[in-house]
């Protein structure tokens, strides 16, 4: 039988606000148990929550760039359980009324365009941690993460592969971040998905029974888990099973997931509306606001990198994938560079290294100016592009500009035919079987002479001229 | 010297006749000799109440004292105070000693208030009758043999019995208005979100309001003038201009118009009770009101809605009392959820447990429709009744209680029967509006009785007005038990 995959996301964000959702203690990363905590954070006696605006701007920017309804009234609601590091023994979240509904975050796989649509986002606090290490068989809670804001973003079920999950997660990390709502820091936990998988005969309308696979905070690991479990539902389906409703965790060591909880033992979670809030009600003014400030999106600069640049849209996707980059394309072409040749170099070279060095574009030692001196040598016919290659490498350990380097070791390249006749009339005299072969009709063998050329000339011959010349020669 | 005013005793510190240390000390005399059998503080600590005195001394020797500078106070043991053992009549909290003070506690010491101690109250606010208090019931001053009404019994206690001049209280059902007409003195219950809830440890969010008892209404409106203000922790602190609740005292009566809601004067009503409101009723005709009949046709709906929507709150607000982090903690068990089921079973009394079965039962999954969204609606209902029948009258006079005080153990094997003794006093709270009990008067058996005001929104300053006059023209607010 063929299957048919399901997937929906729903992808806890933290947003970047200097201070908790609701009390004013900081939300900074790696400080001492306990220290960043107000009396709400620690559910002291008589505390009460505070809406932060700051967490309500970032929701309503996430609603405005995924053209979403931004509700002018939604409600904090209590979601009642008991947990050790749930200080008040519930969690501030939203139920009915979420700060978003709607929207749509558009995703590539292997250039096929598709949209997804969102079913919501809601705002709510982060609980603490337990810490299990250290207390000799007693569990420690530090509560610093407790009250940190998060954006719950939820998308409908409309993902059919494993690759459609890891594209959308990508999408709308790389909004995320665009926008500057979330530091996108996933091993601090700034970006964590939950996937729910089921699996359903092709051509089937019921979707099947879900398994939702929680906390996963890799771009690798959602496609590996999202596969393991994907097929683990299609064995056990063959197998004559049937696949019940339950939580699972992916372990990333065995490559499988494996059950957390089934629906049965799931908690009634007696949500009701939190009487210490009263609705959080966002006027037209501030929308407006928001609207205004918000930055050009990646799918419109996309769009323009196209038209304005006239690169292809493979570059322009390239190119947007993050503002950083987008940002140092701008400013090489700004300095004078071929628009065509800074998206070739950016992609390739530069990316490359900064890959291998594990630095972001915004650490690049070669700023976006040096690399346009360097384009514009190439476009010049001063250096080739073999050459331009290495002095790439030399701007990078050195610092210096291309043409420093190229005049300091005298790289120009050679394009006075004078000197280059001789060259060739010296590879034709050593190179008989290539010459025979190229009379003989071979034209490969030609390729092999401006090789031999560019040898003896030590790199610096114009390789067109080079081969110009050759062929004049043996005509 | 403790038969004064609180307006009295600040004019006889500035005039130098005693010193605030002086002052609270004679009150702590008086404290701790009739603490054992009233029962009415949780906790005293004379050095700490000393070093507030003495500070206020010094502010008033510096030339900054301002005008309830020195004056001692109790605080309901609601309140978070920063150093203070704060219980909220609760074993949950026997050693908690809280690390920071509530808005109120903080206001009151800035205004140089001197903290008396903590009073006693039915554990974390629940109970009319204060029998329901980890640390005992508390003993009507009036009748030994009386409960002091609750949840605030210990700082109405206090006040008839002159432990202390004034207090903080709080009210979610009638927890001011009902144990000040159970001892014969004054309280108020402001409009919801007139006083900050900011460190007032809480049980029912939407219902809880703090307020003053006192001796007389111009004293509960100085105090209010302390206690009220917005209070940016409190996201349902209400952003107005600071209020002088005592600008109206002095207004007169003529032409007030009052109403009085059939549905309160009907069955069910004692008769002494009846006939000391009649008789107050005539007092204020007197003073040149008029009196209209009004309707409160929902009334008989506000017990239930109340007691769907305030334990709803309660199960989720107590759900913090688990034994992690500060509290009790049962000294042995055997995992997680053993330690939140022993500490919780040891730590929670019998009506706290009963509220947060009942909370957590109209929550659940399938009842909440049927539960917490109909009596949300009825809340919207009584609201409405009470806002048809202000658009008739100045102020609504109505009975505080069914009765004056019952006997101690009385109603304790029928919680219903205690419930249904908040039948005049829920309505307020469920509208959100404010809320007078001012003496009119004794039952046959010695015990006394109060009458409400009910005012529309922000209204305090015209209800302790009308009380203000009364207590012009009556002395039941100057009587005193003997102890």
């Amino acid at each position: 039988m063929k299957w048919e995959v399901v997937i929906g996301l729903e992808v806890h964000t933290q947003l970047t606000t200097q201070s908790k959702i609701f009390s004013p203690a900081s939300t900074a990363f790696g400080a001492a148990p306990n220290t960043h905590t107000a009396e709400v954070d620690i559910a002291l006696p008589g505390a009460l929550p505070v809406m932060n605006k700051a967490v309500v701007e970032k929701a309503i920017q996430f609603g405005l760039s995924i053209g979403a309804k931004v509700n002018r009234r939604s409600v904090f609601a209590r979601k009642n359980y008991f947990y050790p590091d749930l200080p008040k023994g519930y969690q501030i979240s939203q139920f009915e009324l979420p700060v978003v509904e709607g929207g749509a975050i558009t995703i590539n796989v292997d250039g096929v365009e598709k949209v997804i649509n969102l079913t919501r986002a809601h705002l709510e606090e982060d609980a603490g941690k337990s810490v299990h290490e250290d207390f000799h068989g007693q569990s420690g809670i530090d509560l610093n993460r407790a009250g940190t804001p998060l954006l719950e973003i939820v998308s409908e079920p409309e993902m059919r592969s494993a690759a459609e999950a890891v594209a959308y997660a990508k999408a709308l990390y790389s909004l995320v971040t665009w926008i500057g709502i979330c530091d996108g820091n996933m091993q601090e936990g700034s970006f964590r998905c939950d996937v729910n998988v089921s699996v359903r005969p092709e051509g089937q309308k019921e979707f099947g029974t879900r398994r939702e696979i929680k906390n996963l905070n890799s771009f690798k690991f959602i496609e590996q888990a999202v596969k393991a479990e994907v097929q683990w539902q299609i064995e056990t389906i063959e197998d004559g099973g049937k696949i019940q409703q339950a939580t699972v965790l992916f372990d990333p060591d065995t490559g499988e997931t494996r059950m957390m909880r089934t629906k049965e033992d799931a908690h009634d979670y007696r949500y009701f509306p939190d009487p210490d809030l009263p609705p959080l009600v966002i006027s037209e003014e501030w929308i407006s606001r928001v609207q205004n400030e918000l930055p050009e999106l990646p799918a419109a600069m996309r769009a323009r990198f196209e038209t304005q640049y006239g690169i292809p849209a493979y570059d322009a996707a390239t190119l947007t994938a993050s503002k950083d980059m987008a940002a140092f394309y701008e400013a090489t072409v700004a300095a004078g560079a071929d628009a065509k040749l800074a998206s070739n170099w950016i992609m390739g070279d530069i990316s490359a290294t900064l890959n291998r060095e594990e630095k972001d574009i915004a650490q690049s030692p070669v700023s976006a100016q040096a690399l346009a001196g360097l384009i514009k040598r190439v476009s010049d016919n001063t250096i080739n592009n073999k050459t331009a290659k290495d002095v790439l490498k030399k701007m990078w350990e050195s610092g210096d500009a291309a043409d420093t380097i190229i005049e300091r070791e005298g790289l120009k390249q050679e394009t006075d035919t004078g000197a280059l006749e001789a060259i060739v009339d010296e590879v034709i005299a050593n190179n008989a079987k290539s010459v025979e072969e190229y009379k003989a009709g071979k034209e490969k063998a030609l390729n092999a002479l401006v090789g031999q050329c560019m040898k003896a000339s030590k790199g610096k011959g114009n390789p067109g001229v080079l081969t110009e010349l050759l062929k004049q020669k043996l005509a | 010297m403790v038969e004064k005013s609180i307006k009295q005793l600040a004019a006889a510190l500035t005039a130098g006749e005693f010193s605030a240390v002086e002052l609270a000390s004679e009150y702590l005399q008086r404290a701790k000799a009739h603490n054992g059998v009233l029962n009415a503080f949780i906790t005293i600590d004379e050095d700490k109440t000393l070093l507030e005195a003495r500070a206020a001394d010094a502010l008033r020797a510096a030339g900054n004292a301002g005008p309830l500078t020195g004056i001692p106070l109790a605080h309901k043991d609601i309140f978070c105070q920063e150093g203070w053992r704060t219980t909220c009549g609760s074993k949950m909290l026997e050693s908690f000693i809280a690390p920071y003070s509530a808005h109120v506690v903080e206001q009151c010491r800035k205004a140089g208030l001197v903290t008396l101690g903590r009073t006693n109250m039915d554990e974390f606010a629940m109970g009319s009758s204060n029998e329901n208090s980890f640390y005992g019931a508390v003993k009507n001053p009036w009748d030994k043999l009386a409960v002091p009404g609750g949840s605030s019994g210990g700082s109405a206690a206090a006040v008839a019995a002159r432990l202390a001049p004034i207090a903080t209280a709080t009210d979610t059902g009638g927890s001011i208005r009902q144990p000040a007409a159970f001892c014969g003195v004054t309280g108020i219950k402001p409009t919801y979100g007139v006083v900050s809830r900011f460190g007032m440890i809480a049980y029912a969010s939407s219902l809880d309001q703090g307020g003053p008892i006192g001796k007389s209404a111009e004293d509960c409106a100085l105090l209010l003038n302390v206690m009220a203000g917005f209070d940016e922790r409190d996201a349902t602190s209400l952003q107005r201009d600071k209020e002088d609740y005592t600008r109206d005292l002095n207004q007169p009566l003529k032409g007030l118009k009052i109403g009085l809601p059939k549905e309160y004067f009907a069955e069910g009503l004692n008769a002494e009770v009846a006939s000391a409101i009649d008789a107050a009723i005539a007092e204020y005709k007197k003073l040149g009101a008029q009196v209209v009949e009004i309707s409160l046709p929902n009334t008989r709906v506000a017990i239930p809605s109340y007691y769907v929507i305030a334990p709803a709150e309660a199960s989720s607000n107590l759900s913090r009392f688990d034994g992690v982090r500060y509290g009790h903690r049962a000294a042995e068990y055997s995992g997680l959820a053993d330690m939140y089921e022993k500490t919780r079973a040891q730590g929670f009394g019998w009506e706290v447990k009963r509220r947060i079965l009942t909370g957590t039962y109209v929550l659940s999954h399938g009842y909440y429709d049927a539960y917490y969204l109909q009596a949300q609606k009825v809340r919207r209902l009584l609201a409405e009744d009470f806002q048809r029948g202000l658009a008739q009258c100045d102020v609504i006079a109505a009975p505080v209680a069914p009765t004056a005080a019952w006997n101690i153990g009385e109603k304790n094997d029928d919680p219903v029967a205690m419930y249904l003794e908040d039948i005049y006093t829920l309505g307020v709270n469920l509208a959100g509006l404010p809320g007078l009990s001012h003496p009119v008067g004794f039952a046959k058996n010695g015990r006394p009785i109060g009458m409400q005001l009910i005012g529309n929104y922000f209204a305090e300053a015209k209800l302790l007005n009308a009380a203000h006059q009364f207590q012009q023209v009556t002395d039941w607010h100057t009587r005193a038990p003997e102890l």
